[in-house]
């Protein structure tokens, strides 16, 4: 990536100036996850004109994207040679880009069978608060060279830096999928699901909602076969299915649908990540249950302490994806060590503070 | 790249150095048994290297804590000295990552060795000093492993794995060290207790544990690690493919890659090197060919059968000349043993090895061949080649005397112009193995100035007086300078930008 590069030689200019004036900038790409994390400040930095896949070599299943390339561009580069993004990364609106991604850091119905974002991430180009360009990480899987700064970007709501371009792992499109429903309640689906992912079974993600457990079974035709014919259940009709998944993808599915009317009703959606053996949480409200167990959707009225006392419990954590009351916070708080750690690489990589105040936290 | 001057010729130094051990042996022995406590010379000689056992220095004090407690104390007392650390596993490492510092201290984890099987949510919880290899084996009765398997995995500990972010030979299919760690738990320099990352598949706030892993030691001290174990493939089997040069080898991994294969391992011996294992270990390979592949299947019976025939006709279809599928677990392990004997094998056949570790992207595996096949000719020295090369990671084993300044002079030049070479192709100088020390000049080479300085930002964030195992991984600016010079001087990098084929 080239200082050269009219796009990017704007963005350095802008980065300089507002480190300069200390002016905060609101890093933008398509939009479409304004909603996740703290209220988005200061002046906007469109990452859009920074677009285009430029590199990507099927055989080396890498492919290399600048931050504004829209998401479903770099899918459809990857679609031609039967290739794909592993972690499913969901679009709550179209226009979302590959920066806004690793940003964000969101996984889908994969991540718990195939990794998460950070983990098919290999190498990042950044401009860090002194407008420095500075690469980490590179085009190789195997790379220890220095600390993984690229991971470190993955989730990080741009308050480091701004994510110019990204190298990402990818993997070959599955060659078999099937779909299997079971009717069960929780406790049961819960139990089950524990014991299925203790055996080599082809379990490529799972959804459990309203007395439903749906499970997809991805990988060599004759795994697939063999496990549909374990595993019992029915399966449904495979369009139908992948219409179904992308729909608990990109949360357009029914049970995420929450207006402003159910909002000044008090209810808000949460995500609550804990470890995939936890037992049935006694939350109010409704849930949506997926990776195995790890990933919990609520839907509830209940206070904010007390979903997050539920998280903490289980040693889980609780985000507010949706709600009218954010006065505590949208993230769990975390361990004054770890805070202090997080003041330490705010300080390292935007010392004048210009990217993304508070997006993650009040003061970061 | 060998050889690292540790005496500190500065006048007095050896009168302030005594003194300063004196200091903090008395410290420490407020907090730890005498016995812990390792300072005469015939006691600490061990800890003197790890598997880099070109660079020695001879450590100040070392302490052999066996409880959290006792780790939590020594850092107190070592960050209010600010006396510098180095925390230690099994000192398998390659690149010098546990070099002693002259006045730090040593904290060996050697005894931290408890270790929880949970079959049901498919984790271990192990304390660092646990070795990898063990883990498997304990998980083993359940049906499980935990899948990262380092060729050291019988010494090397989880704690080594996590802070080199190590590898092996089936990360291609099932990740790194950072794919199969949930959680960290150690302390912080100045001996605050920490945990990074959760049982949960995320945590909240920035990914710290993305970054602590692979940090050698520089952030923070390990203690507790908890893995993902998973469920054991019912079957795996290996194909055996040999080509008659090494440019049809190269084309048959990325032939693989391109029909959608992802291998359990996908691995490359040049003719060298399979003729020093098979004198080794007598694996049957064939010695005719240029090149042989290992490329391994495994799952379900059923999956397996179809994937092995998959592999086969694209390897057919790429030109090997002679192909054999493992029969049976015996001639599986057969196959691998020779692989796996790689790194003995050499110091069979020389007195010294030096082993590289850079990753270059896999349609440029040939290429790199043929340009060691003419650094061999140019250093006058012998190179046998071992490659991971479903994922790029290459492992030329030079073989040179160490009794002989001028070809260990020799020996240094050639492994930087690897490494040179892989960052200009496109890859890294070290895939697996970490930077330590042995690689800080290549770091000149792959990182800017600003990034070089980004690195030591982070550094600072965790440890802001620089005592977490200082003076590895990040160069100096001035080291950088002089490594540019000495290149240019001795003209083996004229002109940095030119291709040198």
């Amino acid at each position: 990536m080239s200082a050269q590069d009219p796009a990017l030689a704007r963005l350095i200019d802008q980065v300089s100036s507002a480190c300069e004036q200390r002016t905060p900038l609101d890093i933008c790409g398509g939009g479409t996850k304004r909603f996740y994390g703290e209220l988005p400040a200061g002046a906007p930095l469109d990452v859009k004109p920074l677009s285009g896949v430029t590199c990507y070599e099927p055989t080396e299943l890498v492919v290399t994207a600048r931050a504004g390339t829209p998401l479903r561009d770099l899918e459809a580069a990857l679609q031609e040679h039967g290739q794909c993004l592993p972690f499913e990364p969901p679009r709550f609106a179209p226009g979302g880009t590959v920066g806004g991604m690793v940003a964000a850091g969101l996984s889908g119905p994969a991540r718990r069978a195939l990794g998460s974002v950070r983990d098919h991430v290999l190498g990042v180009t950044l401009l860090n608060g002194r407008a420095e360009l500075l690469t980490f990480g590179g085009q190789v899987t195997k790379n220890v060279a220095g600390y993984d700064v690229s991971r470190l970007m993955v989730g990080s709501l741009g308050i480091l830096g701004v994510i110019c371009d990204v190298s990402l792992k990818v993997l070959p499109m599955s060659v078999a999928m099937a779909t299997l429903s079971f009717e069960w309640d929780e406790a049961r689906a819960l139990e089950t699901l524990c014991r299925w992912g203790a055996q080599p079974l082809p379990i490529n993600a799972t959804a459990w909602h309203r007395g439903l457990l749906r499970i997809r079974l991805s990988g060599a035709r004759a795994a697939v076969a063999a496990a549909c014919q374990r595993l019992g259940g029915e399966r449904l009709e495979t369009s139908a299915a992948h219409a179904w998944w992308l729909s608990v993808r990109d949360q357009s599915d029914e049970f995420f649908f929450i207006g402003e009317e159910i909002l000044a009703r008090g209810e808000s959606l949460w995500r609550l990540s804990v470890p995939a053996v936890t037992a049935e949480l006694n939350l109010s409200g409704e849930q949506f249950i997926e990776w195995g167990g790890a990933q919990r959707w609520w839907r509830t009225t209940a206070e904010p302490a007390a979903v997050r006392d539920a998280a903490a419990r289980v040693g889980g954590h609780a985000t507010l994806m949706k709600g009218a009351d954010r006065s505590s916070g949208v993230f769990a708080p975390i361990s004054p060590v770890l805070m202090r750690a997080h003041q330490g690489l705010k300080q390292a990589f935007d010392p004048a503070r210009i990217f993304n105040p508070g997006r993650l936290y009040q003061g970061l | 790249m060998l050889g690292m001057n540790t005496a500190v010729s500065v006048p007095g130094f050896d009168v302030a150095r005594a003194q300063r051990q004196r200091e903090t042996i008395a410290a420490l022995a407020d907090v730890l048994p005498r016995a812990a406590i390792l300072y005469r010379h015939e006691d600490t000689a061990p800890f003197e290297c790890d598997a880099l056992t070109a660079y020695r220095t001879s450590p100040m004090v070392v302490v052999l804590p066996d409880t959290e407690a006792q780790v939590a104390a020594i850092l107190k007392v070592c960050h209010k000295m600010e006396v510098p650390v180095v925390a230690r596993g099994a000192g398998t490492g390659l690149s010098g990552g546990a070099t002693p510092h002259v006045t730090g201290v040593v904290l060996s984890l050697a005894k931290f060795n408890k270790m929880t099987i949970d079959p049901v949510s498919c984790t271990a919880t192990v304390q660092c000093g646990v070795r990898n290899l063990a883990i498997s084996e304990a998980a083993a009765p359940y049906g499980l492993y935990y899948a990262p398997d380092p060729s050291s995995q019988i010494a090397c500990t989880i704690g080594g794995n996590v802070a080199e972010n190590s590898g092996g030979v089936h990360c291609l299919k099932y990740g790194l060290t950072l794919h199969n760690v949930l959680r960290v738990r150690g302390f912080m320099v100045d001996g605050e207790a920490v945990e990074f990352g959760s049982l949960a598949l995320d945590s909240p706030g920035l990914d710290l544990l993305s970054i602590v892993i692979g940090s050698e030691g520089m952030l923070a001290v390990t203690t507790e690690v908890t893995v993902k174990l998973i469920p054991k493939p019912l079957l795996a089997r290996c194909i055996m493919a040999s080509f008659r040069d090494i440019e049809s080898a190269g084309a048959a991994v990325a032939s693989v890659i391109a029909h959608g294969i992802i291998p359990a391992g996908l691995e490359m011996m040049d003719k060298a090197m399979t003729a020093a294992v098979d004198a080794f270990v007598h694996a049957d390979y064939d010695l005719e060919a240029a090149a042989i592949l290992l490329c391994e299947s495994d799952g379900t019976p059923e999956e397996v059968e179809e994937e092995i025939q998959h592999m086969e006709a694209v390897l057919n279809a790429a030109g090997a000349s002679r192909i054999e599928v493992s029969r049976d677990e015996a001639q599986r392990l057969k196959f691998w043993s020779g692989r796996k004997n790689a790194f003995p094998a050499s110091g069979g056949i020389s007195p010294d090895y030096m082993c590289m570790d850079s990753t270059i992207p896999r349609k440029r595996l040939a290429e790199m061949l043929r340009a060691i096949q003419q650094m061999e000719v140019k250093y006058e020295l012998r190179c046998v080649n071992v490659f991971h090369a479903g994922d790029g990671n290459l492992h030329p084993l030079i073989l040179f005397d160490a009794e002989d300044a001028a070809e260990m002079h020799r020996c240094e030049l050639f492994g930087a112009d690897i490494l040179e070479t892989s960052v200009r192709l496109g890859g890294t100088v070290t895939g697996e193995h970490g930077v330590g020390v042995e690689k800080l000049n290549s770091m000149c080479v792959q990182f800017s100035a600003a990034e070089r300085a980004q690195f030591m930002g982070v550094k600072r964030a965790f440890d802001p007086l620089e005592l977490l195992n200082p003076g590895k991984v990040i160069p100096t600016l001035h080291r950088c300078a002089e490594y540019g010079k000495m290149h240019v001087h001795r003209g083996a990098l004229p002109f940095p930008e030119l291709p040198r084929f």
